[in-house]
Parts: C-alpha cells; sequence; structure tokens
C-alpha cells in the first residue's frame, strides 16, 4: 500500500460558518453537524473551530489557548507570561477523551491582561503588547504554540475529523454569536496539532480551502515586520498579513480583499475611474501581499465574519442567509443540514468579499 | 414510479430499476449521484453532492433544487435538467448530450466541451454564468438566456478563452467583458436562431414546462472563435 503523500486522492479540505447579525449565541452544536456533512472533503489530519463570544464573564482580559507539548514547555511559557502579564484565571480546557482524537498535546487556557505599568513603559498598545509577546512565545518556546490569543474568543483544534474535534472539546458547553469551522485534507504540510485551522492572532482568525502558491513570498514579507511563520503550513500567513494590513495600516477588510485578492491588470483597466484609482493603488502598495493560487477562507473577528474566495474562484464557496442569520460553507448541502430553507443562496464571484457584522457594529 | 430516500435505502435496491424511472429523496451532499447512468430516469430531490450525472452515458436526471460543483463532468450523453442553479465547472469537458440548468451556472461552465462524429454537447443557461464560460471551448453549443438578468451582464469575466471552436450564444445586447482579442463577437440573425436556437430553447423550455417564446425572444450574439488568428501559429509558424 503506498503511504500517504504517494497517491492522489482528489478531495479538498472543508470550511463552514454561521454568524448571527443580532448577536444571538449558538451552542456549538449547529457548526459541528454543518461541517460534519463534508466528512469525505477531509481526512483525518486536522479540524478546528474558533468561536466568537464565548468567555462573556472574562472579555476584557486576552482568552489564551495553548498547547504543550510537555509539562516543562508549560513552566517555561507561564513565567513567561507571569512576567508580562496579570493571569486572572488559568485552567486546563476541559476535554471528553475519545479514541478518535489520540496524542492530545497538554491544553491550557488563560485570561490575561498586560502588566499596567510594563505596558505604560511600552509604549505600546495592549493588543501590540500582546501579541508580540505572543509571537515570541511561538518562536522561542520549545514545544509551546499559543492557538488563540483575543478577546472573547477562541480557537479549538486538534488532529482528526472536525466532527471528533468538536466532541472532544465538548463544543455543545460553549455559547457563541460568531462560529467557523474547518476539516483539512493536508496536500503539502504535515497534518499535526497546532498546524490545523483556524489560525489566529488577536481576535482574527482563519480557516482555508486551498494553498497558497504566493506563500514564500507573502511570508518574507511579513517576517520583515515582526511577524513569525513557525506553524509549518501556509493559512497562518493569511492571519499575519490581515493583522498587519488591518491593525497597522489601517484597512478596512474589503480593501484586504482587494489587497490579497487584488483583480487582475485587464480586469482593473475596464472599472471606471475612480474605482481603478483605488485598486491600482492597492496592488502597487500592498504587491507583496497578494495571494495567489486558489482559495477560499472565512476571516472571524470581533464583530464580524469575511468569507472571500481568490481571484479566479478556484475553490468552492456558497453563502446563505435566514433572517439575522448569515452562513458560509464550501458546499451548498453543508448549509442545507442545518437551515433547510433560507431567504437567500448564493455564491460569491471569485475576489468578492461578503463582509456580515453584528447589527450595532459598522465598519472595520 | 419506485421511490427511494438515500438516507434509509441501500444502493442495491436502486440498482435492480436499472433502466426504470425512480425517485431519490433526501440527498444532502452525497456525490456521484447517477454518474455514468446509461438509461432510465432518476428524480433527484433535496440537494445532491458534487459530481452529479457525471460521466452520464445516456440516462436523464431530473434535479428538483440546486446541483453543486463539477455536475455533468466528463457526460457522454442523454439529459441533465437541474430546476435550480448548478456550481462551478458544469458540464466540464462534457463530450455529448443535453445540460439544461434553469437557474444560474458557477465559474468555469462549460469548460471545454467537445463535439465530435453525430455527437455534439449542448449546455442551455437559463440565468447568468460565472467568470470562465465556455474556456477552451472545443465544439458543441453554449447558450446562456439571462432569465432575470435583463440589462444586466449574464456571464462574467474571461468568456470564451481560449476556445478554438463550437459557439456561444448570450441572449443579451451587451458585449462580455474584456473579450478576448482570439475571439470574433456577431450578432445572431434570423434564419440562425430559427434553425439552430429555436429547436434547442424549444426543447429546454418544454423540460421545464415553461412558455418558449419568453425563453427566445430578443437578440442573441454569438461568440465564436477567430480562425483567421489559429492557436496553431501561436508557438510555431505554419
Amino acid at each position: 500500500m503506498k503511504k500517504e503523500g504517494e497517491v492522489r486522492i482528489s478531495s479538498g479540505c472543508a470550511i463552514s460558518g454561521i454568524f448571527c447579525r443580532d448577536g444571538r449565541r449558538l451552542t456549538g452544536e449547529a457548526i459541528k453537524k454543518s461541517i460534519s456533512v463534508m466528512h469525505n472533503r477531509s481526512n483525518g489530519l486536522g479540524g478546528g473551530f474558533a468561536a466568537y463570544g464565548i468567555y462573556p464573564q472574562y472579555k476584557d482580559f486576552f482568552a489564551l489557548h495553548i498547547f504543550y507539548d510537555s509539562p516543562s514547555a508549560r513552566e517555561e511559557a507561564e513565567r513567561f507570561l507571569d512576567r508580562r502579564f496579570d493571569i486572572i484565571n488559568l485552567s486546563k480546557i476541559p476535554v471528553r477523551q475519545t479514541p478518535r482524537i489520540p496524542d492530545a498535546p497538554l491544553i491550557w487556557r488563560y485570561f490575561i491582561t498586560p502588566l499596567p505599568h510594563l505596558l505604560h513603559d511600552s509604549q505600546l498598545d495592549e493588543d501590540e503588547y500582546t501579541s508580540r509577546a505572543m509571537i515570541r512565545i511561538n518562536d522561542s518556546i520549545k514545544g509551546a504554540y499559543v492557538v488563540s490569543c483575543g478577546k472573547d474568543m477562541g480557537v479549538f483544534k486538534a488532529v482528526g475529523y472536525p466532527e471528533d474535534v468538536a466532541d472532544f472539546y465538548r463544543l455543545e458547553e460553549y455559547e457563541g454569536y460568531s462560529w467557523t469551522a474547518h476539516g483539512r485534507y493536508p496536500t503539502n504540510t504535515p497534518g499535526w496539532w497546532a498546524g490545523s485551522h483556524p489560525f489566529s492572532l488577536l481576535d482574527l482568525s482563519v480557516v482555508h480551502n486551498g494553498e497558497i502558491s504566493s506563500y514564500d513570498a507573502n511570508r518574507r514579507a511579513v517576517e520583515m515586520y515582526g511577524y513569525s511563520c513557525n506553524l509549518l503550513t501556509d493559512t497562518e500567513v493569511i492571519t499575519y498579513i490581515l493583522d498587519y494590513l488591518t491593525r497597522k495600516q489601517g484597512l478596512t477588510l474589503e480593501e484586504c480583499s482587494k489587497v490579497i485578492a487584488a483583480p487582475f491588470w485587464t480586469t482593473i483597466s475596464i472599472k471606471d475611474e475612480k474605482e481603478r484609482k483605488t485598486l491600482s493603488y492597492l496592488r502597487k502598495m500592498f504587491s507583496s501581499f497578494l495571494i495567489t493560487g486558489p482559495f477560499s477562507i472565512l476571516v472571524g473577528f470581533s464583530g464580524g465574519m469575511m468569507a472571500l474566495n481568490d481571484r479566479l474562484k478556484l475553490r468552492s464557496l456558497v453563502a446563505a442567509e435566514k433572517g439575522n442569520t448569515v452562513y458560509f460553507s464550501s458546499e451548498e448541502a453543508a448549509i442545507r443540514a442545518i437551515e433547510k430553507d433560507p431567504d437567500r443562496i448564493w455564491a460569491p464571484r471569485g475576489g468578492e468579499a461578503v463582509i456580515v457584522t453584528l447589527v450595532k457594529e459598522e465598519g472595520r | 414510479m419506485k421511490v427511494f430516500d438515500i438516507r434509509n435505502n441501500g444502493l442495491e435496491e436502486m440498482r435492480k430499476c436499472s433502466g426504470e424511472e425512480i425517485t431519490l429523496t433526501g440527498c444532502l451532499g452525497e456525490r456521484y449521484i447517477g454518474c455514468g447512468m446509461k438509461d432510465g430516469i432518476l428524480h433527484v430531490e433535496g440537494t445532491p453532492g458534487n459530481a452529479l450525472a457525471s460521466y452520464l452515458d445516456g440516462g436523464t436526471v431530473y434535479v428538483d433544487g440546486n446541483a453543486q460543483d463539477a455536475a455533468a463532468d466528463t457526460m457522454n450523453a442523454g439529459l441533465l435538467a437541474v430546476k435550480g442553479s448548478a456550481g462551478d465547472a458544469l458540464a466540464y469537458g462534457m463530450r455529448g448530450g443535453r445540460v439544461y440548468v434553469l437557474g444560474d451556472a458557477g465559474y468555469r461552465a462549460g469548460v471545454h466541451m467537445k463535439a465530435y462524429e453525430e455527437h455534439r454537447s449542448i449546455l442551455v443557461i437559463g440565468g447568468r454564468a460565472g467568470s470562465f464560460l465556455g474556456e477552451y471551448l472545443a465544439g458543441g453549443i453554449i447558450i446562456v438566456l439571462g432569465m432575470g438578468y435583463e440589462g444586466r451582464s449574464i456571464t462574467g469575466y474571461f468568456c470564451g478563452n481560449g476556445m478554438y471552436a463550437g459557439t456561444i450564444y448570450l441572449r443579451t445586447e451587451t458585449e462580455p467583458l474584456n473579450l478576448s482579442d482570439k475571439l470574433i463577437r456577431r450578432s445572431v440573425g434570423e434564419k440562425e436562431k430559427e434553425d439552430i436556437l429555436r429547436p434547442i430553447i424549444t426543447d429546454f423550455a418544454s423540460v421545464f414546462s415553461i412558455p418558449a417564446e419568453q425563453c427566445i425572444e430578443g437578440s442573441f450574439i454569438a461568440i465564436e472563435a477567430d480562425k483567421s488568428k489559429s492557436y496553431s501559429q501561436l508557438y510555431a509558424a505554419v
């Protein structure tokens, strides 16, 4: 029998997302049901979820989800955190052991806030202070991987099929207004715990179906701005690009979509003058962040979600809405499984971002 | 007519009905439904999965709702009729038979469709099509009617890019965006409309039980390869 990597099995990853514009909070059961319809798109080498609105009692603190390979990695990371942050609460993340999810690392959760005097002396805002610390943990503490560090959100991921990952993390016990999910079928890189999707920094999280042909060019570009790609897979770089463009360059996500999925020059040339100028500016100014190759992604952020395809639409993506609830998925069936009768169901065009936000929050 | 539920009935039971007319209910993302079917009539209810009616080889498949990606992939003969919309890569490399979609088609519909000997593949889309419609078209006929999109663009970008045979008919007065300079675009005259389009569109309308006249009224444009700019000269001057 041939080993994985020697055979070509035509499949693809699966992504799914649910967003309640009215802020209504759903347990993890609906997203589990949706992603499980696409079981055959993944191969058991990675599954994961991002959830927003799940920690209302700690919403002012950064919620860290961290994987440790060993107790010593945990001790080292906790010493590191303790010197820089107030740790408000810490605990193991409760899991339900299942034979379908073997070899789990140590999985811990912390609610933290920067030590005020250190934050003041650093002359940074708390997001930058915290994100630098998290990048440093991933980069320099062996066997410690921060998988999410945003406020009132968290990433739950593992090696396994997504529906088993949902059971493992007891996602039916969490309630969020926004959920994304990923079933992985790794093609170029290993399937391992920290390399499963979503990839997250601060409140941004990304799930991705596809592969990035421009990965190394993108990686070199973001690493110039203090990011560090350690997780052995291409999707990580999308998270850092979006963090850089939104938080450091002040771009809206709509503008980001025109950078990472920039239209072809021939397409730009037939736009009206104002749009042509904007699109040309974004393509030229941020050319190293153009992502080529096939992708469909869901980007979660505090108060919203963005769905985006590459400009050629080389991966499938379907959107639907029912009242105040919005659904995205790789396949229509995964939406129909949880909403039989949507008000509207459509396929967004390549490079055309669909951005949904809580009814009260506009912009970003 | 026998009715099967995909969630409860096994494939074996359905296989016994080869050549008959059956209904399959409760579909939710199951792939390869109707794949390679040689005869008989299959009614599909629910949302069938990818590669629906791929390699279809003479059978008839009716879909009540929408089809996902890669429907009618490399289809050989028969009829696929989708009452809703179809996903991406519809009728890829189709070699013969008819594909009718009453709603919209996604990206890359009819890529590399062919015609050979007496086989001529026919793809009719009632709504609009996404980008790369009929890319590398090698034969056959694609018709986009644009119902519900009157006065708006009914194709995306790169329509017919790289095609070298076959014809794309669009019921529109607006030329598709950024049409390649290796293609010619012409208006369709009355005779061509009556001789070529009317029989196909009448059949399309009767399959969905809608009035044919509403599908055929108005003017069509045709897009074909410009034979004077043959691709054979792209790499080696002959």
